[in-house]
């Protein structure tokens, strides 16, 4: 009874001790916060040693000197799209010590990314596209602060974000998210640096920078989404978006260091096949009735841009629904005919040089656009009579809405359609045959 | 001297994508023939459509109503046609017209 007592106040004496102690350290936790805030706070407001010798070989020109690197290190950047254009603008900008980079993307990294989106590696695929490239930032740079938001930006969201930064980089790859862009840099007074890029070509310009137009006042109507191409499907070369994101980077720390001669009311053209630059001059005039021209309160972002634009705020493929189903076959189905060697005429009707890359052994190659050329159409009558049972035809293509149009096609035409059993196309195409099929199948 | 009277030499461009309507080519060097009216953009645009598009049924990739269809930037020397009157804008001999496809990849 008696030891235990002792015991019972030995345990009291501990606890109150251990509770004390919990607390001094909690305080002193506290104060080693405080003091490391306001180490930061100072060291932002100078230049360390460090910063001096890591940034020396561009503090020393004159644009830029001590000052400039000063406001380098306070500046925040606002990069969306962490693409073929992001990546680049955000390597240079993190390694030349602009102190906040906030990255807006809401895409996973996919293989066919790599050849220009430098920042995601090989073992990065599959991953957000922010996270990769926080990751890579960081490694490059780790003074820099990287804040990711993982969203999909849209009237509702972007001016909370847009607000906490000084300059806003459009990276994206779609005319939805440009106009959501414009309008929040337009509303939130901030300038935008805008780079696109395609195939061989790229363009770079600044809107809404001391007084200057905005890309609406460029672009009052969409254009139609036919008239769009994107990076899957028109391709596009590595360093075309190098090009255009490294100008971006060179154009926000202009702006950031408050360089005269900052690309506003200008377009660059930057033709990669020529390998020639050109600037057009733009009107400085704000376009009459802009939404740039009324007071930031009457400015309403909230509209419907995918319904504006007639398309999506991604540049993800839109599958077509252009046939009936009983004109229609899977992938299954075909793998089934052509194992049970039922007379089938396979028409991939992909351009030629995505052909080349990857096909069925078993299909022929006339593009959609030849299936209108008379002597096309006399090879192909040729084709279907050497077969001794009368066949039927499968169009198929990379996704399954060009092999619809290519149905829609040869059925205009009786001396095809009399010599058929059927005219179907594979719905999914190729892309479906990888994944259900033969999974060594090249996906593009 | 009357310049309207004057046949015209002068470039279209088509680029950022454009050329495709244009079998491909980039830069034609045009004579614009003589006319009692003064050679106008918007008279060009007509001319263009006539003379120089491939497949005439893609034209509305091209045009739309009188003037470009959206998204395409037109320039005369290196100058939005916007800070020089539009399809009002009267062509000069030598001068360079481009016509840029507005690009949204990235
Ligand atoms: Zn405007």
């Amino acid at each position: 009874m008696s030891s235990s007592c002792l015991v019972n106040n030995e345990d009291t004496f501990n606890d109150e001790e251990i509770s004390r102690l919990s607390l001094e350290i909690e305080l002193l936790k506290q104060e080693l916060n405080k003091k490391t805030e306001l180490l930061k706070t100072k060291q932002k407001k100078c230049l360390t040693k460090l910063d001096v010798s890591r940034y020396s070989r561009q503090i020393i020109l004159p644009e830029i000197g001590i000052e400039g690197q000063k406001k380098l290190k306070n500046a925040s950047v606002l990069i969306i799209g962490v693409g073929g254009l992001g990546c680049p603008s955000s390597m240079y900008l993190a390694s030349a010590g602009v102190g906040t980079i906030g990255l807006v993307d809401y895409d996973e990294v996919e293989l066919n990314n790599l050849h220009r989106q430098l920042l995601h590696g090989q073992c990065n695929v599959g991953m957000r596209k922010v996270e990769s490239g926080k990751l890579s930032l960081s490694r490059m740079n780790e003074d820099v602060n990287i804040v990711v938001h993982d969203v999909q930006l849209d009237g509702y969201n972007s001016l909370d974000i847009f607000k906490q930064y000084d300059v806003i980089i459009d990276a994206s790859d779609n005319l939805v998210t440009r106009y959501i862009i414009n309008d929040t840099c337009v509303k939130a007074g901030k300038p935008l640096v805008s780079g696109s890029a395609i195939h061989c070509d790229g363009q770079l310009t600044v809107y809404n920078y001391k007084g200057s137009v905005c890309f609406r006042c460029l672009h009052p109507k969409p254009q139609s989404p036919e008239t769009i191409g994107n990076c899957a499907s028109a391709g596009v070369l590595g360093p075309v978006p190098g090009v255009i994101g490294v100008l971006q980077a060179m154009e926000t720390i202009k702006i950031i260091i408050d360089h005269p001669n900052v690309l506003y009311n200008s377009l660059l053209l930057y033709d990669g096949g020529d390998c020639n630059f050109k600037k057009i001059k733009l009107t400085n005039v704000k376009r009459a009735g802009c939404l740039c021209t009324r007071s930031t309160e009457d400015i309403v972002i909230t509209m419907d841009y995918e319904e504006f634009c007639g398309s999506k705020a991604n540049d993800k493929f839109k599958t077509l629904n252009l046939l009936n189903e009983d004109e229609r076959i899977t992938v299954i189905d075909l793998n089934k005919l052509i194992s049970q060697n039922q007379p089938c005429l396979v028409i991939d009707v992909r351009k030629n040089v995505e052909y080349d890359m990857c096909h069925l052994p078993f299909s022929v190659n006339i593009q959609l656009n030849d299936l209108k050329r008379e002597k096309t159409l006399l090879e192909l009558i040729k084709q279907i009579n050497s077969y001794s049972k009368t066949p039927n035809v499968i169009t198929i293509c990379r996704r399954g809405n060009d092999s619809q149009r290519a149905v829609k096609e040869l059925k205009k035409y009786p001396q095809i359609t009399k010599k058929v059993n059927w005219i179907k196309d594979v719905i999914g195409g190729l892309n479906e045959w990888s994944m259900k099929i033969d999974k060594t199948f090249p996906m593009y | 001297m009357d310049i309207c009277s004057k046949s015209l030499n002068i470039t279209a461009e088509f680029t950022s994508g454009l050329q495709i309507l244009f079998n491909n080519v980039k830069k034609h060097n045009v004579v614009l023939p003589e006319t009692d009216e003064p050679w106008t953009l918007g008279l060009l645009l007509i001319w263009i459509k006539d003379n120089l598009l491939v497949e005439k049924e893609k034209c509305d990739l091209f045009l739309k109503g009188n003037t470009v269809r959206p998204g395409i930037i037109v320039a005369v020397n290196d100058q939005d046609w916007e800070l020089l009157g539009n399809v009002k804008y009267q062509i000069k001999n030598n001068d360079n017209i481009t016509f840029i496809s507005t690009l949204h990849g990235g």
